[in-house]
């Protein structure tokens, strides 16, 4: 556990905004991930929570290179990705693997799962050609799906089969990494729970880190180590699942905290809720200093002109409000 | 009386794969300025009853095979457009899931609020578009004047929800279904949603048909609660009843998957299988072959929901007999 697999050093990823047709001048640019630094252990998951838009998609895509990094470093064990050749990348991306929200958009429906499975383990030459069918079943047969569908097309699999097979696809190539993009938000309930479970299994069987981003708070507490809360392209709040969620520090993850519906009345009908006003702000325009200010009950004068870095705030924990210590 | 009463509803769609039991044989009834919670898993066929009450369901494929919707002495699936017309869009309102693809994306938010109050109100354009500007102010929109003649894309998906709500309160229905409107949303905006349709609710003094999959929702919001399984009703109670003591297996079983009620570490619970394909015969109760509790009477005849407490019913027959403990 104390190994740091995977480092981000203050990641910024900013997409250019263009103007004009003929001259085409570069005006401004959305900053969706402005400063991030984080680190992941062997065998950890870390959270990754925060609203639609915060950036936490675009963070997932800079880690794997999917989009070109701005500015910082992505460093996994030890070997800055940024710095990297084309080969070195693609050796890199052996260990890192991706997994996608939708199962229904990211599997390529002309495919069978056999030929989607044994595409990355022939095209890494990890398998030879008569390897792989074997490998391919010991791989369906980790993620609970049975070898004999082998040669079927991904429309004749329900949504979480499909979660499954891409799960198997980027287990294929014994990543040490896996990023999982919102892997059970397209998912029923009752679905849900079985995906979790096959996720968090296979993290302690295999040693594997995750970075599992999600939305759903009660999700993500449940499966990771450690959750990451993220506002507007920035690390807000850092701690041990449990506290960050049980006891919330910066005042962004308490009102996330307070908005999770409760699944039980009498407890929904005592509680307090803290309504946000507003929408999440525009980063292409991002609010001067603390960016969460023009929606925080508790922002005051200062907090217009100082921009919080992430500080301890407890054991284990750092968050990013100037004033974490005067709230009440 | 109550406002609406749906009876023995079968709404099935006739497809070249056969025929999709969507709804099949739903029953139940909405009081005036209730909330009516409809919870399910994608299929369960929530969706399809409120379609077919509101007469949105194509023709073909779909077919209402049996059944009546009386509201107000007013059988909505059997009367003639006319009738219907005067009913649906005034007195009764629909909000749907995704407001990205619900509104007009090519007229005016103005022009789009206005029209259910010219065509069910004699009022001037002027008197209706001073009628849209309260109600958008109702609904939490600030600088509402300016705003009022914006398009769709200006909004944020929050925002266009909201839009929505104003659109379908704008005649004052005495019903409102609303139909996982906040599923595409955000905690934070969920929260705000929420809160905004509690407030109105009181306000206008309005019976809700809230249609979800999110049991933490229907347990702040709603008085009563229906869960939907395979185009049926398994179990309707009050809220807090149904929360306390759910009697029907399946409701168990998709309380207990649900992540934040579960100890952290420990495996979530998970019903095994997936939920079944209503376009094959499924003889007796559909969970069945899903349920932990099933014996083979559970499978020789469709067991009918009944009532085991008063308001309390179920469709279990293993329940029934007590031979599922509180505690199994």
């Amino acid at each position: 556990m104390e190994e740091n697999i995977l480092e981000l050093r203050d990641v910024r990823t900013h997409f250019p905004i263009h103007k004009g047709f003929l001259v085409r001048r570069r005006t401004g640019a959305v900053r969706a991930v402005d400063g991030v630094t984080l680190s992941v252990r062997q065998g950890e998951v870390l959270g990754l929570v925060g609203e639609s838009g915060c950036g936490k998609s675009t963070l997932a895509r800079t880690i794997l290179h999917l989009v070109p990094i701005t500015g910082g470093a992505v460093i996994l064990h030890g070997r800055d990705l940024g710095r990297a050749s084309r080969a070195e990348l693609l050796a890199c991306r052996r260990d890192l693997q991706m997994i996608f929200q939708d199962p229904y958009a990211s599997l390529n429906p002309r495919m069978t799962v056999h030929a989607m499975i044994a595409e990355p383990l022939l095209a890494h030459g990890i398998c030879s050609k008569k390897d792989v069918q074997g490998r391919v079943d010991e791989l369906m047969t980790l993620v609970g799906l049975a070898p004999r569908f082998a040669r079927k097309y991904p429309h004749e699999f329900s949504g979480g089969q499909r979660q499954r097979i891409a799960i198997a696809r980027a287990l294929a190539l014994r990543p040490r990494i896996i990023i999982a993009d919102e892997p059970v938000s397209a998912l029923d309930v009752s679905i849900q729970a079985q995906i979790l479970n096959l996720l968090s299994q296979l993290c302690r069987g295999m040693n594997l880190s995750l970075v599992f981003i999600a939305h759903d708070l009660s999700v993500v507490r449940h499966i990771s180590d450690r959750i990451a809360v993220m506002y507007l392209g920035r690390i807000v709040e850092l701690g041990p699942a449990e506290d960050v969620i049980d006891r919330p520090r910066h005042p962004y993850t308490r009102a996330l905290v307070s908005a999770i519906p409760v699944p039980d009345p009498g407890v929904e009908r005592a509680r307090k809720r803290i309504v946000l006003p507003g929408d999440p702000p525009s980063p292409i325009n991002p609010p001067q200093g603390c960016a969460f200010h023009p929606r925080c009950p508790y922002a005051v004068d200062r907090c217009r002109l100082e921009v919080p870095l992430l500080a301890p705030a407890g054991p284990s924990r750092e968050a990013a409000c100037i004033r974490l210590d005067e709230l009440p | 009386m109550p406002l609406l009463r749906v009876t023995d509803l079968r709404t099935h769609f006739h497809t070249r794969n056969g025929v999709y039991r969507a709804v099949d044989g739903v029953s139940f009834s909405v009081e005036r300025g209730e909330t009516l919670g409809m919870v399910g898993e994608s299929g369960s066929g929530k969706s399809v009853t409120c379609y077919s009450i509101m007469g949105l369901v194509p023709q073909p494929p779909g077919r209402i095979e049996s059944g009546s919707a009386m509201f107000d002495g007013v059988d909505l699936l059997r009367c003639s457009p006319g009738e219907a017309r005067s009913v649906r869009g005034k007195r009764i309102a629909m909000v749907f899931q995704d407001p990205m693809t619900s509104l007009n994306p090519y007229l005016r938010i103005s022009e789009q609020l206005i029209e259910p109050l010219l065509i069910h109100e004699s009022v001037t354009r002027r008197e209706a578009l001073r009628q849209a500007h309260g109600m958008l102010e109702a609904v939490g929109i600030n600088d509402a004047g300016h705003r009022i003649h914006f398009y769709p894309h200006e909004f944020s998906g929050g925002m266009r929800q909201r839009v929505m709500i104003a659109m379908a309160l704008i005649t004052r229905p005495e019903l409102l279904i609303a139909d996982e409107p906040t599923t595409a949303l955000d905690v934070t905006v969920q929260a705000q949603i929420l809160e905004l349709i509690r407030s109105l609710q009181r306000e206008l003094g309005m019976a809700v048909i809230y249609v979800t999959h999110d049991l933490g929702v229907v347990a702040g919001l709603c008085d009563r609660v229906q869960v939907m399984y395979a185009g049926r009703i398994v179990e309707e109670a009050d809220a807090d009843r149904l929360f306390r003591e759910p009697l029907h297996p399946y409701t168990r079983a998709l309380q207990r998957s649900i992540p934040s009620l579960q100890a952290k570490g420990r495996e979530l619970f998970t019903i095994p299988g997936a939920p079944p394909d209503v376009s094959k015969p499924l003889p007796g109760c559909a969970f069945a072959p899903r349920c932990g509790f099933a014996a083979d009477a559970c499978t020789a005849g469709v067991p009918e929901l009944a009532e085991a407490a008063p308001g309390h019913s179920h469709a279990c027959i293993r329940a029934r007999a007590g031979e599922i403990g509180p505690d199994a």
